[in-house]
C-alpha cells in the first residue's frame, strides 16, 4: 500500500507531461486522414504483410507492458536510502536465467513460422497477371504495359480485382518503388529486375513514391496508382493506344510539322470546341512543342527511350513531375516556363520560354487527355 | 622498434611480448581485408563485358617460379631468426638477406608482370578482370614492399650489430607479418592463377 | 590489497608533477589525457551533428518547407549521420575505452601509448576533412551509407562524395589502430589476479567491441578502395554499364555495417552494467551470462547484415536465413536486459543522476529493441524499411540506447576525470527534460513512418497526414537541444567550482575508485592485484572504509615520454589520403611527397627513445 501511495505521489507530478502527448496523440489519430498509409492495407499483398506485422505488434506490445512494467516496478519497489543496510549481494540464479532465456526464444520461433512461410509467398510471381513495367528515372516514374504496347509516367491505372505483376528496373541509380497500400516496397536495381504482385481490391487514388535514396530530388519522386473497374481500365489503355499517330510514321520523335493542325489538336478541338483564339494559343503551343519532342513523346505506342516522361494523356493526370504539383494549366504553365524554380536539380532544364509561350505549350498538352 | 614503453618492463598478464600481440592482432583484421579483396575478384570472375580474361591475360610459369621465391623466403627469415635468437651474427645476416632479396625478386616479377600485360592491353580500366586483378595482387604487392622495407631496415640494424639475441623479438614480429604475406599469396596464387579458367 | 599501499606511500617530492600547456597536450602519451581529448573533441562533434538536426527537424517542421535547399538538405542528413556516428558516438565510446580500460585494469598505461595519441590525432583530421568539405560547399551528400551507384562519377560528379570516402579511410585508420592497441592492453596489461573472467563488464564490453572493429572495418575500407579507385583511376566495380553490380557495395558496406552497430551499443551495454551494480549496492546479476550473451550478439553481428537489404530482392532462402539470424539476436539481448532488472531487484537503488540516465538507457532500448524485432521480418520490413519507422527504431537503440548510457557514464565518471562532482540537481532536471523530449521527437517518428513517410526526403506535401506529428518531432528536437544545453551548463559549472570529487564518490567496485580523482600521471602508485570480481567492495568489506588515497610522488615509476611524432606520423596517414584526392589538381608528385613524409614521420617515431 505504503509503496503504491508513493508511485501515485510520484507520478502526480508528470501527470500532465504524460496525458498532454496522450491525448494530443488520441486527437490527431481520430482526425487525420492517412492516405499513403502502411496501416491501411488495399490488396492482398499488403494483407499478407499486415497479417504478419500485427502478429509481432501485438508479441511486442505485450513484451513491452510486461518488461517496462517490471522496470517500473523494480526501480519503485527497491528505491533505497543511503543510510539503507547492504542489500543481500546476490550473484545470479541460474534457473532464472534460463527462464528468461527461453521464453524469449519461444515467442520468437513462434513469431517465426507465418514470417517464413509469408516470405515464401511474397516471393511466389503469379501467373496470369497483368505485367506492368516499372521504369525509375532521377526523378519520375515510367509505367509501361507490354501486352497492350503502351507506356505513361507516374500514373499507374490498374483493373481492380485483377493480379498486377510489376517487373522493375531502374535507368539511373537505385530506387526503390513503394506503394504501401497496395504493395510495400521493393528495390530498383539496373542490372536486374525484381517483381512485387498485388491485386487491389479497392478503388480510387493511392499514393506512392521513391523509398531508396536517389540524389536531390529524391523527396519529390512520387506516383499515383489508380484502381479502376476493369471497364474503365479497358478504355484508359485504348485511349493510350489511340495516341498513336494515325499516320505510317511511326517514329515517336516525329513532331507535328508546322502549319497543320495535329491529330489530338483537332480531335480536342472538334469535342470541346475552342474558341478561335485559344485554337491559335493551341497551334502555337505546338509549334513550340516541337523542340520538347527531342526528350518527350506524345505517342504513349512509341518504343523510343525517352529522356522524359511520356506526355500522351498528359492532360488526365492528376499530378506533374512525379507528384510534385497538382496538375492545373496555371501550374504547367510554370513548370514549362521554368522547371528548376520548382524541382531543382531536375534534368529538364529551363527552356527560355516567354511565360506566354509557356502558357500556350501548356494550353497545347491540356489538350492531350 | 621500440614502442614497448613500460609495458616491456613487467611482466605481461599472458606472458606474451605485447607488440607480438599486437601485430597477431593485425594480422587477423588484414585477414578480412584480404577476404573482401578475394571475395570481389570472385564475385566479378567471369563478369567481364569485354576482354582480355582472365584466362587469355595471366601466365603460370613465371608466377609459379614468384611463389616458389616468396615461400623459401619465409623459410629463410625462419633461418635468420633462430640466427639471431642464438646470437648467430653471420647467420643472421645471410639469412636476413636472402630474405630481403627474395622479397625484392618478387616484387620485381610483379613489375615485370604488371608492365607486361599493360603492354598487352590489360589496365586497371579495361575491364572487371583488370579492375579485380590490378586491386587484389597490387595491394598484396604492396604488403610484401611494405614487408621488404622492414626487413631491410631490420638488415640494416642487423649490420650494425643492433638484433642481439635479447632483440630478437623485433625481428620475430616483422617475421610474423612476413609469414602472414606469404600465406595470402598461398590463397591467391589457387584463385587467381590456377583457377584462371574456371567458370562461375 | 595491493591498493591500500597507496595511503602508506611516502610523501616525497613528485617526479611526475602535473603538466600544463598546450604543448604537453600536443605530446602527450598519457592514456588519461588522449582520453579527455577524444571526449572533447567527440563533444564538439557531437554538438555539430546536433545542429544538423536541429536544422533537418526545422526544414521538416512543416509540409512544402523551403527553409533548406534540397541540395542543403541531403548534405545535412549524411553529415548528421556520418558525424554521429564516426565523429560522435564511437569517439565517445573510444574517450572512456582510453580512461578507464588501464584504470579498470590496474594498469599504468595502455599497451602502446604513442600508437594511442596517433590514434587521436588521426581521428582528429579525419573528422576535419570530413567537415572542412562544408567550407568547399561540397559536403557529403548521398547518406552515410553511400549508396552505390549514386556515388560514381556520372551521378555525383563533385567533390562531395571524395570528402566522405577520404574522410572514412583516414578515420579507418585510427579505429584499426586503436583496436590492435586496446585489444592488446586487455590481453596483456591486467593486473595481477585479475583473469577474464574477474574483469569489469565495461571492460569486458569494450574488449568484445575491439574485436568488432578489428574485423569489420577492414571490409568497409575495401568497399571505399573499391570506390576511390571507380572516382579517380577509372575502374568499374559499381558501374552496371561496365558489369559492375551496385549490390556489392551494399554486401561490403552491412558486413561492415551491422557490426559496426553493435561497436556503437556495446560500450553503453558496460557502462550501465557498471552503474546499475554501483547504485543498486549489489553485485551484476549473472556476469557470465552478461560476457556470453555479449560475446554471442558481437558473433551474431557478423552473420545478419543482409536485413539490412530484404527490399533488395535477394530471394525467400536469402530473407529467411537472415531474418532467422536476426531474431536471434533478441535472445542474448533480452538476457541483459533481464539480467540488469535481476541486478535492480533486490538491491537498495540510490537515485542518482548516473543511475538515472541508465535506467532511461533499459526503458528506451527495450522500445528500440521490440521495433527492431518487428522489421526482422522481412515481409513487414518491405513497408518499414527506409521509412521513418526506422529512424525511430535506430534513434531508440543510439541515442536512446548509446547517447544515454554514454551520458550516464559522463556523469558517473566525470568526478574521477575531473576531480570535480557534476550537480546531481541539474543533473536530475537535463534527464527529465532529455527522456520527454527524446520521446516527444522520436516517438511519433513510428506513426509518421508507418504512415507512409520516406525517409531522407526534404520535405513532404501537405495532405499526407503527416503535418502534426513533424511538428510534435521538430518540437521535441528543441526540447532535446535545450537539455544538451542544462548539461553544458552543468559542466562548466563544475569547472568553474572547487575540486570536490572524493576518490570514491560512488562507493564504487572496480579499480579506478581507489586511487585519487583525477589519478596521477602513473595511475598506480603500487600496481594493484585482485581477488574478486569487485576488487574495491572486497577490500571495503574487510576493511572498512578506506581513507582518501593520498597523491604521492611516484619515484621511480618509468613513464614513456611525451612525443609529437604520433601526430606527425597522422598527418602524414591524413595527407596520404588527402592526396589521393588531390591527384587530379597537383598530380602524383603530392601523393609521392605524402608518402615520404609519413615513412620519414615512422622512422623518426621508431627510433626515437619511449
Amino acid at each position: 500500500m505504503a509503496l503504491w501511495t508513493r508511485v501515485a505521489c510520484r507520478f502526480r507530478r508528470w501527470v500532465p507531461a504524460v496525458l498532454i502527448p496522450l491525448a494530443t496523440a488520441a486527437c490527431i489519430g481520430t482526425s487525420t486522414q492517412y492516405p499513403q498509409s502502411t496501416l491501411h492495407p488495399k490488396s492482398d499483398f499488403t494483407r499478407l504483410i499486415d497479417g504478419v506485422l500485427m502478429n509481432t505488434v501485438w508479441a511486442a506490445i505485450v513484451v513491452f507492458i510486461l518488461v517496462e512494467g517490471a522496470l517500473v516496478w523494480v526501480v519503485f519497489r527497491y528505491r533505497g536510502k543511503p543510510n539503507d543496510p547492504e542489500p543481500r549481494q546476490v550473484h545470479g540464479n541460474t534457473t532464472l536465467e534460463i527462464i528468461w532465456t527461453a521464453i524469449p526464444a519461444l515467442l520468437l520461433a513462434i513469431i517465426s513460422v507465418p514470417t517464413v512461410k509469408a516470405i515464401f509467398q511474397t516471393y511466389e510471381v503469379p501467373k496470369d497477371a497483368l505485367t506492368v513495367e516499372v521504369i525509375g528515372h532521377q526523378w519520375w516514374w515510367e509505367f509501361r504495359y507490354p501486352e497492350y504496347g503502351v507506356r505513361t509516367a507516374d500514373e499507374m491505372h490498374v483493373p481492380v480485382g485483377k493480379m498486377v505483376l510489376l517487373k522493375m528496373k531502374t535507368e539511373d541509380v537505385l530506387h526503390s518503388f513503394w506503394s504501401p497500400e497496395f504493395a510495400g516496397k521493393r528495390d530498383l536495381f539496373p542490372n536486374r529486375t525484381n517483381t512485387l504482385w498485388f491485386t487491389a481490391d479497392t478503388t480510387g487514388y493511392f499514393s506512392g513514391q521513391c523509398a531508396e535514396f536517389c540524389g536531390t530530388q529524391h523527396g519529390r519522386m512520387g506516383f499515383e496508382i489508380k484502381s479502376t473497374s476493369p471497364e474503365e481500365f479497358d478504355a484508359y489503355i485504348k485511349g493510350l493506344q489511340a495516341t498513336a499517330p494515325k499516320a505510317a510514321a511511326d517514329s515517336a520523335a516525329t513532331a507535328p510539322s508546322a502549319g497543320e493542325p495535329t491529330r489530338v489538336s483537332t480531335l480536342a478541338a472538334a469535342t470541346r470546341q475552342l474558341d478561335p483564339a485559344e485554337q491559335a494559343a493551341v497551334d502555337s503551343g505546338a509549334k513550340i512543342f516541337r523542340m520538347c519532342s527531342a526528350c518527350h513523346s506524345l505517342d504513349a505506342t512509341t518504343t523510343a527511350n525517352m529522356i522524359g516522361p511520356n506526355l500522351a494523356n498528359i492532360a488526365s493526370r492528376r499530378y506533374l513531375a512525379a507528384r510534385t504539383l497538382r496538375n492545373t494549366p496555371e501550374n504547367l504553365a510554370s513548370w514549362i516556363y521554368d522547371p528548376q524554380a520548382i524541382k531543382h536539380g531536375v534534368i529538364m532544364p529551363k527552356l527560355g520560354l516567354t511565360h506566354e509561350q509557356a502558357t500556350m505549350v501548356a494550353k497545347y498538352l491540356q489538350t492531350h487527355r | 622498434m621500440s614502442d614497448h614503453s613500460h609495458a616491456l618492463e613487467h611482466h605481461t598478464a599472458t606472458g606474451l611480448d605485447s607488440r607480438k600481440v599486437a601485430i597477431w592482432t593485425f594480422i587477423g583484421s588484414e585477414c578480412m581485408f584480404f577476404a573482401s579483396l578475394i571475395g570481389t575478384y570472385l564475385v566479378y570472375h567471369g563478369k567481364s563485358l569485354s576482354g582480355p580474361t582472365a584466362g587469355e591475360t595471366l601466365e603460370i610459369p613465371l608466377v609459379t617460379g614468384g611463389t616458389a621465391v616468396l615461400l623459401f623466403s619465409s623459410f629463410f627469415v625462419v633461418m635468420a631468426l633462430n640466427g639471431a635468437q642464438r646470437g648467430n651474427r653471420r647467420s643472421l645476416l645471410f639469412w636476413l638477406s636472402a630474405t630481403v632479396l627474395a622479397g625484392l625478386s618478387f616484387v620485381g616479377m610483379q613489375i615485370y608482370e604488371f608492365s607486361h600485360f599493360v603492354h598487352e592491353g590489360l589496365t586497371i580500366k579495361t575491364n572487371l578482370f583488370g579492375a579485380t586483378f590490378y586491386t587484389l595482387t597490387g595491394f598484396h604487392g604492396t604488403h610484401v614492399s611494405i614487408g621488404v622495407l622492414w626487413l631491410a631496415t631490420l638488415l640494416i640494424l642487423a649490420f650494425r650489430g643492433k638484433i642481439t639475441p635479447e632483440k630478437a623479438i623485433n625481428l620475430e614480429i616483422a617475421a610474423l607479418y612476413w609469414h602472414f604475406v606469404d600465406v595470402v599469396w598461398v590463397v591467391i596464387f589457387p584463385v587467381v592463377y590456377l583457377m584462371k579458367d574456371w567458370k562461375p | 590489497m595491493a591498493t591500500s599501499a597507496i595511503s602508506h606511500a611516502d610523501q616525497v617530492p613528485s617526479d611526475h608533477a602535473e603538466k600544463r600547456g598546450l604543448w604537453s597536450w600536443i605530446t602527450t602519451v598519457d592514456h588519461k589525457r588522449i582520453g579527455i581529448l577524444y571526449g572533447a573533441t567527440a563533444f564538439i562533434f557531437f554538438l555539430m551533428g546536433g545542429i544538423e538536426a536541429l536544422l533537418i527537424r526545422w526544414q521538416l517542421a512543416r509540409p512544402e518547407n523551403t527553409f533548406l535547399s534540397p541540395e542543403l538538405y541531403n548534405e545535412l542528413f549524411t553529415m548528421h549521420g556520418t558525424t554521429m556516428i564516426f565523429l560522435a558516438v564511437m569517439p565517445l565510446s573510444a574517450a572512456f575505452f582510453n580512461y578507464f580500460i588501464p584504470l579498470q585494469l590496474g594498469a599504468r598505461d595502455v599497451a602502446f601509448p604513442r600508437l594511442n595519441a596517433f590514434s587521436y590525432w588521426v581521428f582528429l583530421l579525419g573528422g576535419l576533412w570530413l567537415n572542412i568539405s562544408f567550407l568547399f560547399n561540397a559536403a557529403p551528400n548521398a547518406g552515410w551509407f553511400g549508396y552505390a551507384n549514386l556515388t560514381t562519377n556520372q551521378f555525383s560528379p563533385g567533390l562531395n562524395i571524395d570528402f566522405w570516402m577520404i574522410g572514412l579511410q583516414i578515420l579507418g585508420v585510427a579505429s584499426l589502430a586503436a583496436a590492435v592497441n586496446f585489444f592488446t592492453t586487455v590481453v596483456n596489461l591486467r593486473a595481477k589476479g585479475m583473469k577474464f573472467m574477474r574483469m569489469p563488464m565495461f571492460t569486458w564490453m569494450s574488449f568484445i567491441t575491439q574485436v568488432l572493429l578489428l574485423l569489420a572495418f577492414p571490409v568497409i575500407t575495401v568497399a571505399l578502395i573499391l570506390l576511390m579507385f571507380d572516382r579517380f583511376f577509372g575502374t568499374h566495380f559499381y558501374i552496371p554499364a561496365s558489369g559492375g553490380d551496385p549490390i556489392l557495395w551494399q554486401h561490403l558496406f552491412w558486413i561492415f555495417g551491422h557490426p559496426e552497430v553493435y561497436i556503437l551499443i556495446l560500450p553503453a551495454f558496460g557502462v550501465v552494467s557498471e552503474v546499475l551494480p554501483v547504485f543498486s549496492r549489489k553485485p551484476l546479476f549473472g556476469y557470465a551470462a552478461m560476457v556470453f550473451s555479449g560475446i554471442f550478439i558481437a558473433f551474431l553481428g557478423f552473420g545478419v547484415w543482409a536485413h539490412h537489404m530484404f527490399a533488395t530482392g535477394m530471394g525467400p532462402i536469402a530473407d529467411t536465413a537472415f531474418s532467422l539470424t536476426t531474431m536471434l539476436i533478441a535472445i542474448p539481448t533480452g538476457v541483459k536486459i533481464f539480467n540488469w532488472l535481476g541486478t535492480m531487484a533486490g538491491g537498495s537503488l540510490q537515485m542518482k543522476t548516473p543511475l538515472l540516465f541508465s535506467i532511461g538507457f533499459i526503458a528506451m532500448f527495450i522500445i528500440g529493441g521490440l521495433s527492431g524485432v518487428m522489421h526482422a521480418s522481412p515481409p513487414a520490413d518491405l513497408q518499414q524499411t527506409d521509412s521513418y519507422f526506422i529512424v525511430a527504431h535506430f534513434h531508440y537503440v543510439l541515442f536512446g540506447g548509446s547517447i544515454f548510457a554514454l551520458t550516464s557514464g559522463a556523469y558517473y565518471w566525470w568526478p574521477k576525470m575531473f576531480g570535480r562532482m557534476l550537480d546531481e540537481k541539474i543533473g536530475k532536471v537535463h534527464f527529465w527534460l532529455m527522456l520527454i523530449a527524446f520521446n516527444l521527437t522520436f516517438f511519433p517518428m513510428h506513426f509518421v513512418g508507418l504512415h507512409g513517410m520516406p525517409r531522407r526526403v526534404y520535405t513532404y506535401p501537405a495532405g499526407l497526414g503527416f503535418e502534426t506529428m513533424n511538428m510534435l518531432e521538430t518540437v521535441g528536437a528543441l526540447l532535446l537541444a535545450l537539455s544538451q544545453a542544462i548539461f553544458i551548463w552543468n559542466i562548466i559549472k563544475a569547472w568553474r567550482g572547487p575540486r570536490n570529487a572524493p576518490a570514491d564518490p560512488w562507493n564504487g567496485a572496480t579499480l579506478e575508485w581507489a586511487i585519487p580523482s583525477p589519478p596521477q600521471e602513473f595511475n598506480f602508485a603500487v600496481e594493484p592485484e585482485v581477488h574478486s570480481r569487485d576488487p574495491l567492495w572486497e577490500q571495503k568489506r574487510q576493511q572498512g572504509p578506506l581513507p582518501e588515497p593520498e597523491r604521492v610522488g611516484g619515484q621511480g615509476i618509468h613513464l614513456p615520454n611525451p612525443s609529437f611524432w604520433p601526430l606527425l606520423t597522422a598527418t602524414g596517414v591524413a595527407g596520404i589520403f588527402i592526396s589521393m584526392m588531390m591527384i587530379q589538381f597537383l598530380g602524383w608528385w603530392f601523393v609521392v611527397a605524402m608518402v615520404l613524409w609519413f615513412l620519414f614521420s615512422v622512422y623518426n617515431w621508431i627510433f626515437e627513445p619511449a
